[in-house]
């Protein structure tokens, strides 16, 4: 924990890497630096590849080196960003998806004719972990600079394409920025807003799992099953579904990996029984469901299955 | 025997949004729990209205388990902020177990 804190104070993110490597999914789309409304990724997708290698190797040691190897990195990281490294272990297969995952989004937006900016290297994380872990002090001053970069930039309208970096500036950053006041949609709202011209039938249904932070924190409920209706997808609904979904364990990953693998599991299991096609709306969903499925089931992100219908329906 | 902690209270007394005092122990939390966690949020809870910092920081494992996934929340007859009143507890344990500011 201390080892976040420290890296959100020296290098703006809980798990700071390069902005090369941050950015190298926007490669070739030609989205405007800046601008009023802007795409704002929070990083979340691009992390994915990093905390996927982090995980198979904190899984890897048994908890009382965890320990000693997180008491070494806390005393190195102040003079060498110690993350950083941890691009070198990123899983590629991960890398390769959420870059495309990411550029699948620009694509639909582009599709519903909404076109954004974006700020590259000058986009920051959010703070969203610091804040759940109670890092106030350090989110605090975090979301302030966050704040004026986006003020200096000349931002108005925020886009985001997960959950918690839609929460987190929706909800908290106007309680801890005075003045903070940037209208914040998640791209699942704006396009379900603009309706999707792709009806496809399906073979298969789809099994929705509901983001905890989506469905209880935002109340977004209905806008992912409408898209996925208007792709020509069947929606199958497990018990815990909507404002009682089950969470997908992720938010204790960092520091409970066993614990949150558990809860992966046991969710898993409920969608699994509905169908083969697991469909999620968050970063860590997808890639918490995703580590747990049976190699029978497929675990997709949403904009996955809204990109191949409108790529379907121009065949 | 509980000693009381003025510094817990305090904190907990400067957070408007804390309301853990509405817990009237119905158990609907704990049955839902994804985590199944057992002392959150009912008995944790009762130790922080009493100022028990040391019951407090002996759960800290589970104060930091908790998803934050409002599932009790969701379902709480009371109206407790459930995880509002957790991130305050991991506020407070951060600044004096961890001594992060």
């Amino acid at each position: 924990m201390a080892l976040l804190a420290q890296n959100l104070g020296l290098r703006g993110s809980v798990l700071p890497l390069p902005g090369g490597y941050l950015t190298s999914w926007a490669k070739g789309l030609l989205l405007p630096r800046g601008g009023e409304v802007v795409l704002y990724t929070g990083h979340m997708y691009q992390m994915l590849p990093v905390i996927k290698a982090m995980e198979d190797r904190a899984k890897a040691l048994p908890p009382e080196k965890r320990d000693q190897l997180a008491a070494i990195l806390r005393l190195v990281n102040p003079l060498v960003n110690v993350s950083g490294f941890s691009r070198f272990l990123a899983s590629p297969d991960w890398k390769e998806r959420s870059n495309r995952i990411l550029r699948n989004i620009v694509e639909l937006l582009r599709r519903a004719g909404v076109e954004c900016g974006y700020l590259y290297e000058a986009e920051k994380y959010a703070g969203a972990l610091a804040y759940d872990l109670g890092l106030d002090g350090p989110f605090e001053r975090h979301a302030r600079r966050v704040a004026r970069r986006l003020r200096r930039y000349g931002v108005k309208e925020l886009i985001t394409v997960d959950p918690h970096t839609t929460q987190i500036f929706r909800e908290v950053y106007p309680q801890v920025v005075p003045g903070f006041d940037l209208r914040v949609r998640s791209y699942v709202e704006v396009l379900a807003e603009r309706g999707l011209e792709a009806a496809l039938p399906w073979e298969e249904e789809f099994v929705f799992h509901d983001s905890c932070v989506y469905a209880r924190y935002l109340g977004l409920i209905e806008e992912p099953r409408r898209l996925l209706t208007q792709a020509g997808a069947q929606v199958a609904e497990p018990d815990f579904s909507r404002e009682v979904t089950h969470c997908c364990g992720g938010p204790v990953e960092s520091l409970f990996p066993e614990k949150a693998e558990e809860v992966a599991r046991r969710r898993m299991e409920q969608l699994a029984g509905l169908g083969r096609r697991v469909v999620c709306a968050c970063p860590i969903c997808l890639l918490n469901l995703s580590e747990v499925r049976d190699p029978r089931q497929e675990v997709f992100d949403l904009s996955e299955v809204l990109v191949a219908a409108l790529g379907q329906k121009e065949k | 025997m509980i000693r009381v902690d003025r510094k817990l209270l305090e904190e907990v007394a400067s957070d408007e949004a804390f309301n853990a005092q509405a817990c009237f122990n119905c158990g609907t939390c704990t049955a839902l729990c994804p985590m199944g966690l057992e002392w959150l949020p009912r008995e944790l809870f009762r130790y922080v209205l009493l100022g028990a910092a040391e019951k407090v920081s002996a759960l800290t494992e589970a104060v930091f388990s908790c998803l934050l996934c409002r599932m009790c929340e969701a379902q709480c007859p009371r109206g407790v902020r459930i995880t509002h009143n957790i991130r305050t507890l991991r506020g407070y344990l951060v600044k004096n177990e961890y001594r992060i500011r």
